[in-house]
């Protein structure tokens, strides 16, 4: 893979060219400190700014547009990154080498998303108070939804109970209780400052020559390059006493068991691979501890597996499992960490892990937003690393390493959502 | 060895059908670093009442066997055969739909080690009571997962409210209760019958040899023996044209109500008529309440509807049905514009400006799929079971004409094989 950042321009321009995918993903990563009084603003914004822009003033108008274009796909989405804040803008547009008769695609593409981040749709030189509404209402209603998916509730239950004083307890798409409140000025603000404040890189990958590229990047000259943006106030990193043990009911079937532990070792760090390697052991894959030893000796779950947050530093263990299990599912998964800890664990396990964690990098990669997602890793993570590196540092990881990453998992907050009756 | 050269999208495709029936078909892709195979039966959920291989009376078997199935192929007289494919760098996975169950792995590296661990297990059944046993703990935690699971129940209720008999209102894993009665000698009785290689199909995309991997493949499949090629003899109900019900609703614990409404489609189409059909429908849906159309925005616009909307037409081997719906705060509202819209049937509804740019957000949407090698080996096995060439999808729509179109509008949606779905706010007691 090729990375080159040499061209000259607004927004840090990262070109991946590649011949195997018939389409063209262009991303513009919009990253801001992760704060309770912008989250729900700008998640608000990616959903106002993708409804309207100057030239195609409506929702229909916008699908119409892309239709035209065969079919573009355009979206914006909103994610947490440690502590900061992520609004992507990707469009996806068919290479016309593949299409008779079609004219030249990418620079039609590129005009329009330029115009959905730089010149949207405003009256009187503000948002529309009729689009805010709609999509306050649909924003709304994607918020209330996180409800009805238990597992992933269950999930921002613990957060919330792991990071009480901290930004990371808030979700990327913000908060119910903000969102009624925040007018078309406000909106207004917040974007203006997203133009002159963001860290803003672009991700070209596809069959694009060097010299498109830099044009196209050219489009985003009102960015300043190298803007760094600074952290939110997120709070240090500290060690529980003794683990937080929180239980909610709810009228649900099977209880949703998510154990957040602190590890501080972050993506810059030189044992993040060592970090990555432990937890993949732990919970990443059907040779894991958790998998094993949860799920396929005892039978007590359909899924139990851990996922660490190289940003935050803190790894998630969940699993789905009767509620008068709770106990015994506790202590399997616990002994499963302090094993890990002292290094109850083999070589051939290890090696295994890490060939299955290289398998993983390298997959990834043969998707177009899984490569800028890797590489975009290491700009939120300040240390930019090829993928070769990436694999060299997984494949040189030894067993103590390992076992001394895992010696600094602290396990900080049980959360259990079960129904109200033990098993019905 | 054929192959199937598509010049204009670049891509080229090697297919055989093996002396056991064995259909293999091998997809190169330039660039990319993983390899995916999949190993297809044309057997899953609804394929519950047949003759066995070998015998003579019809059996019927308990809900959920194929999915259990599934489950238990991943065991041999060694242990796991995850842990075979984790020690040769391979993720592996498997799904059972309505119709069909596959196998599958991903590896970056010893491809043909790989694809040689995924013919032999899925070839060698090995069942043992303590194992199936062990196994229905696992499964009853997967079926109680779906259970909080508000939109797979919407679904299911809708198909058990179009369905007055055929399987496919049955869920695909079965029930807590079912699941329990599975016994080893189903499990055999079911792998015997549906999983002769005749009745199945191997295909590999990826930055791979076709000329190699076919020898190794052809000599894999030599090595072993197979009974001739029973004709299967599967049993369908008589399914009537109206639907069980009109209206189902469920109340759970969700902020958001949910409303699905379906049409129940009696068609037997197959080979190019079925895949004519099935791109018309699309089209038709597309062009009536897809994203874009004058019916979808003034829902969004209105607050009928959010991101969460969408329509669907889905054939499958033996049923056919439409789909559309979603979260919204008010389900009856929503419900009625839906089956106003389809069933009034006013000319002015259908845009053929907005049908012509469909064709042509169609083809880009076809490049995008060819970027996926997992799409493309679902999407040409499920094709080729049913006997199309996916590879003929570009030609086919662009050749579909909008008053053909309108004449499919006119031959569905009538009312009486409607069903409705809801799931609602629990209230509290």
């Amino acid at each position: 893979m090729v990375e080159k950042e040499q061209i000259n321009t607004g927004a840090a321009l990262h070109l991946l060219p590649t011949k195997k995918f018939k389409t063209t993903t262009i991303l513009l990563q919009m990253l801001a400190p992760l704060e309770a009084e912008t989250a729900t603003e700008r998640s608000l914004l990616s959903q106002v700014l993708k409804s309207a822009t100057a030239d195609y003033p409506s929702r229909k108008s916008i699908r119409s547009h892309l239709d035209y274009l065969y079919g573009a796909v355009f979206t914006t989405d909103v994610a947490k990154k440690g502590d900061y804040h992520l609004l992507t803008f990707r469009l996806d547009i068919a290479n016309e080498r593949y299409i008779e008769h079609a004219e030249p695609l990418l620079e039609e593409g590129l005009a329009f998303l330029k115009g959905a981040v730089l010149s949207p749709y405003l009256e009187n030189g503000i948002f529309s108070e009729k689009i805010i509404a709609e999509e306050k209402r649909n924003l709304q209603q994607r918020m209330e939804a996180v409800y009805d998916d238990k597992i992933r509730y269950a999930n921002n239950r613990m957060l919330q109970h792991m990071f009480p004083e901290d930004p990371y307890r808030l979700q990327a798409q913000g908060e119910l209780e903000r969102l009624e409140a925040v007018s078309a000025e406000r909106l207004m603000t917040v974007y203006e400052s997203m133009l002159k404040e963001d860290k803003v890189d672009m991700y070209i990958i596809g069959d694009v020559e060097e010299a498109q590229a830099a044009k196209a990047a050219s489009a985003f000259s009102v960015f300043e390059e190298n803007r760094h943006v600074k952290k939110a106030a997120g709070t240090a990193y500290s060690v529980r006493e003794t683990p937080n043990h929180i239980k909610e009911t709810d009228d649900i079937q099977q209880g949703k068991l998510h154990i957040g532990c602190r590890v501080p070792v972050y993506f810059k760090d030189s044992s993040f691979a060592a970090m990555q390697v432990a937890n993949a052991l732990l919970g990443g894959f059907p040779h894991s501890k958790l998998f094993l030893n949860v799920r396929e000796k005892e039978s007590l779950a359909y899924y139990a597996a851990s996922r660490y947050d190289s940003l935050k530093g803190f790894v998630t263990i969940m699993a789905g499992i009767e509620t008068s299990q709770y106990d015994k599912a506790l202590a399997i998964i616990t002994e499963q960490i302090e094993d890990m800890k002292i290094g109850r664990f083999t070589e051939d396990e290890v090696e295994q892990t890490k060939g299955m964690l290289v398998n993983q990098l390298l997959e990834t990669a043969d998707s177009a937003k899984g490569t800028a997602d890797l590489l975009y890793q290491g700009i939120v993570g300040e240390r930019q690393i090829s993928m070769d590196e990436w694999i060299s540092q997984v494949q040189a990881v030894t067993l103590e390493e390992v076992a001394d990453c895992a010696a600094d998992i602290v396990i900080d907050t049980v959360f259990f959502l079960h129904g109200e009756k033990e098993d019905q | 060895m054929n192959t199937l050269e598509k010049s204009t999208i670049d891509e080229k495709l090697y297919y055989e059908v093996l002396d056991n029936g064995l259909q293999v078909y091998i997809l190169p892709k330039k660039g990319f670093h993983k390899t995916f195979a999949t190993f297809t039966t044309n057997y899953g959920s609804i394929d519950n009442h047949f003759t066995p291989i070998g015998g003579s009376e019809p059996v019927k078997v308990p809900d959920g066997i194929a999915h259990f199935l599934e489950h238990k192929m991943f065991e041999d007289e060694e242990g796991d055969v995850f842990q075979t494919f984790g020690k040769q760098g391979a993720s592996s996975n498997a799904f059972t739909s309505f119709t069909k169950t596959a196998y599958l792995f991903s590896s970056t590296a010893q491809t043909e080690k790989n694809i040689s661990t995924l013919l032999d297990f899925v070839q060698h059944p090995y069942f043992t009571e303590d194992s199936v046993e062990k196994e229905k703990g696992i499964i009853e935690q997967e079926i109680r997962m779906y259970e909080d699971q508000a939109d797979w129940l919407a679904f299911f209720q809708l198909l058990g409210g179009m369905y007055h008999e055929h399987p496919a209102k049955i869920d695909i894993a079965g029930t807590v209760e079912s699941i329990y009665d599975i016994t080893k000698e189903d499990l055999y009785t079911c792998y015997e019958t549906f999983y002769h290689p005749s009745n199945m199909a191997l295909f590999i995309a990826g930055d791979a040899e076709p000329e190699a991997l076919m020898a190794l493949i052809k000599e894999n499949q030599a090595g072993k023996e197979f009974p001739p090629a029973p004709e299967l003899k599967r049993i369908l109900p008589e399914e009537p044209a109206e639907a069980a019900s009109d209206k189902k609703v469920l109340e759970m614990s969700v902020n958001t109500p949910k409303v699905l409404v379906g049409y129940k489609v009696l068609q037997e189409r197959t080979g190019e008529d079925l895949m004519r059909y099935e791109l018309a429908m699309d089209l038709l849906m597309d062009t009536l309440i897809g994203p874009g159309t004058t019916f979808y925005e003034s829902l969004y616009e209105e607050g009928l509807i959010d991101d969460s909307f969408s329509g669907e037409f889905q054939v499958d081997r033996s049923f056919t049905f439409f789909v559309a719906g979603g979260d919204t705060a008010q389900p009856d509202e929503l419900q009625n514009r839906i089956t106003s819209l389809l069933e009034t049937k006013d000319p002015a509804a259908f845009d053929s400006e907005m049908f012509e740019r469909i064709k042509r957000r169609n083809i880009g949407t076809f490049l995008r799929q060819l970027n996926s090698l997992e799409f493309m080996a679902s999407q040409y096995t499920s094709y080729a079971f049913a006997g199309m060439d996916m590879f003929d999808t570009a030609a086919m729509l662009e050749s579909i004409t909008a008053e053909e179109c309108l004449e499919l509008w006119n031959q569905h949606f009538h009312g009486p094989e409607r069903s409705v779905s809801q799931v609602v706010k629990k209230k509290n007691e």
